[in-house]
């Protein structure tokens, strides 16, 4: 009997309970993302067209024509251009607009409400929204500064590669400054009222309190936002899919829009399997620098 | 308490992994097998040219952008058939994944429509059902349009009717032809004309253009320039659909004319990065001159808009169109081909055809019902119904990923030709050719 006890320890109620609150998301973990992750895997190991299914193992095949693709470079320099100014000029804008209702006056509430609005919108929705404001056949926008006098001739918003770049990311900047500044607010809210007091009655200044203070103590918050907008900026797709399709002249392809692209156009899942895959071990690595990061200076 | 941490747990642990790993794979061999279970259901039994109409409910699918003709003859059928069709309208956008996806589950509808562009796509992947002895069945098989039965035979088996047509034709302003001194009654027979008219619409000036395309949208693209290549007598594919001839002495006449709009603001603001998503909302705003626009719009125009409707010239005269729209057929694993196909035979009919089709100013699938009770009300569609005999739709399996996407070689030469650099041309239809060969 005590062997048998010895050989299968039962378990503890406490340990029913932990398998039972973790069994749904195991579950869930294993179908909807451990599963698809295989099959994805297995996909970019064959020639697999989206018509015809699985025609068996071709690797590396996939692999060589998703790099070899005129448009692979090409779409990698432009994602990460975007990361960057995305990034750059949302994390300062959330910050300024963090730091201008984060104290509790009269009007705080309205402007924190109104400033967080553009994020309740779908990417998709807004996309679409700006596509016509932009349109210069259907949109409001370039008849507007025409008849205010600002411009001589009709403005072409999607029409160069610059100024579709820099369209699309005003448009971004638009939607998520406010959902950013939320972050950024509850990372200051955190920040202890005393530190503050103490900092003022040692004679800091207001610029002096922000380096020393304000910046290190939101470190964690400006983690995160900067592990969430450069993750979303390098994922991005549905932004050009309606705006510009990749163009002109494929100026804006990103990474994601090459695979679907290479899913749907040109009908050929496996070599999308394989940028999938690589865009999954970028992320992983990207996302496990700034994890490493993160965690130092949490330490510190 | 101990017993997670000892030789025990790793062991129970290892075999849990290897068993959920087992079981994944299994499951994604399961989920990724190319067996191909079905019988095949299939459309090629019975020579039957009216299949059968009990009751029966079947399934189909067709995309946004002809949703109008689609649902006209499903709503006539429905109110005259005991057989009842579920219409799926599919994003336009969406329709080849939906399309994709659907097959690899053999999930497809009983009937699914689609661009004929694509068609050879399909064929070629069995998705669809050998429907040659019903077709020949039917008596006025000879007269269906050519165009669309060409790009639905695969190993000389017919898979596909033409469902809806939509040509290329040019639209002109009657009133702005008026205001610039131009017979209303002639537009132009020569790419030279055209250039001509559109020139002098647009010198009318206060916000009136010449003329309009879609200048980021292969389609737009093929749509309105192809025709006028053909017009020539020069071809754009080889027959095999494998290579390109965009080189040609015509096809460079052609990109010159519309470069030589764009160089002198001949077209109205945002050719140039017109998607195609807006291309045909310019023209019933009554300030373009003359522009090619698909004939599926002409029940759209405004009613006070005194529009005309010409054939696409060539740069010396002739006539051709670019006979696009959707053909449609009965999906391989359909357990109820029979009652598909009577709906396929009725849509093809007298009645169909000039009731349905004809009545709402669309372009007949007959040739021989060119001329109809409805067309004789209006010669414009006479114009269009019998440019379908002259019109040409282009066979190449790989056309999508070549002519229409939005990152594929074909929209790279074209605005090459007409917005950038034309020296490029010819080595951009090398990359064509590739494409096509891929």
């Amino acid at each position: 009997m005590q062997v048998k006890a010895a050989a299968r320890p039962r378990l503890s109620p406490r340990a029913v309970r932990g398998l039972a609150y973790a069994t749904p998301t195991a579950v869930f973990v294993a179908v909807f993302f451990l599963l698809p992750l295989l099959l994805v895997a297995q996909m970019s190991l064959s020639d697999w067209p989206l018509l015809t299914g699985d025609q068996g193992i071709n690797a590396p095949e996939n692999y060589t024509d998703a790099i070899d693709s005129t448009l692979f470079w090409p779409a990698v320099r432009f994602t990460l251009l975007y990361t960057v100014i995305v990034t750059v000029i949302l994390l300062t804008l959330a910050l300024l607009l963090a730091l201008l209702v984060q104290e509790s006056r009269p009007a705080a509430g309205f402007f924190r409400t109104v400033y967080f609005l553009p994020g309740a919108l779908g990417l998709a929705s807004a996309s679409l929204l700006f596509w016509g404001l932009y349109s210069p056949t259907t949109g409001p926008l370039s008849r507007i500064l025409e008849k205010l006098g600002l411009v001589d001739d009709p403005v072409s918003f999607l029409g160069t590669p610059t100024a579709a770049l820099l369209s699309t990311v005003f448009l971004i900047v638009w939607k998520f400054a406010g959902f950013y500044m939320l972050i950024l607010l509850v990372g200051l809210q955190r920040i202890p009222h005393e530190v503050y007091e103490a900092a003022r009655m040692d004679g800091a200044n207001r610029a002096q309190i922000f380096r020393s203070i304000t910046l290190p103590l939101l470190r964690p918050s400006i983690a995160l936002t900067l592990l969430l907008c450069v993750t979303g900026s390098l994922l991005a797709f549905d932004q050009f899919f309606i705006l510009t399709k990749g163009g002109p002249d494929n100026s804006t392809v990103t990474v994601v829009q090459l695979l679907y692209r290479e899913a749907f156009q040109r009908l050929n899942l496996g070599t999308a399997a394989a940028l999938s895959a690589i865009v999954l071990a970028v992320l992983l690595l990207l996302n496990a620098v700034q994890f490493r990061g993160l965690r130092r200076a949490d330490e510190s | 308490m101990g017993g997670t941490a000892g030789p025990p747990g790793r062991r129970r642990r290892l075999v849990t992994g290897t068993v959920a790993l087992l079981t994944a794979a299994s499951l994604v061999t399961a989920c990724g097998s190319g067996d191909d279970g079905s019988d095949g259901g299939g459309g090629g039994g019975a020579a039957d040219a009216k299949g059968t109409d009990d009751g029966a409910t079947l399934t189909m699918w067709t995309r946004a952008a002809t949703r109008p003709q689609s649902e006209a003859l499903v709503k006539a059928y429905n109110a005259s058939h005991k057989n009842k069709v579920k219409l799926t309208v599919v994003p336009t956008d969406d329709y080849q994944a939906k399309v994709g996806a659907a097959a690899g589950s053999k999930d497809l509808p009983d009937l699914f429509a689609s661009d004929v562009v694509f068609v050879p796509n399909y064929t070629s992947s069995a998705l669809f059902a050998d429907l040659t002895e019903r077709i020949d069945a039917l008596p006025f098989a000879g007269e269906l349009a050519q165009s669309h039965i060409k790009a639905g035979t695969y190993e000389d088996k017919k898979y596909v009717v033409p469902h809806t047509l939509d040509l290329s034709v040019l639209f002109y302003n009657k009133d702005l032809y008026r205001k610039a001194k131009l017979d209303p009654d002639k537009p132009p027979t020569t790419l030279a004309e055209w250039d001509q008219q559109a020139r002098a619409v647009d010198a009318l000036g206060g916000g009136v253009d010449g003329t309009f395309f879609g200048g980021n949208c292969g389609g737009c693209g093929v749509f309105s320039m192809w025709p006028s290549i053909w017009a020539a007598g020069d071809e754009v594919l080889n027959k095999e659909g494998t290579e390109a001839t965009l080189t040609s002495g015509t096809a460079k006449q052609v990109y010159a004319t519309y470069r030589g709009w764009v160089k002198d603001d001949i077209v109205a603001p945002g050719a140039r990065e017109e998607t195609g998503t807006t291309w045909t909302g310019v023209f019933p705003k009554g300030k373009v001159g003359v522009m090619p626009m698909p004939s599926t719009t002409l029940g759209l125009m405004p009613k006070d808009l005194d529009l005309g409707v010409a054939p696409i010239p060539g740069p010396d005269g002739g006539k051709s169109t670019f006979v696009g729209g959707d053909a449609i057929g009965i999906s391989a694993t359909s357990k109820s081909a029979d009652q598909a196909w009577n709906f396929l035979a009725w849509s093809l009919g007298d009645k169909a055809q000039v009731d349905v089709v004809a009545a709402r100013k669309d372009v007949v699938a007959r040739t021989d019902l060119a001329s109809n009770k409805y067309s004789k009300a209006d010669s414009r569609l006479v114009a269009i119904n019998e440019l379908v005999a002259d019109g040409h739709t282009p066979y190449a399996l790989k056309f999508g990923q070549t002519f229409n996407d939005p990152n594929g070689p074909w929209l790279t030469l074209m605005r090459d030709a007409v917005f950038g650099d034309a020296q490029k041309v010819d080595k951009d239809n090398d990359a064509v050719s590739a494409s096509l060969a891929d």
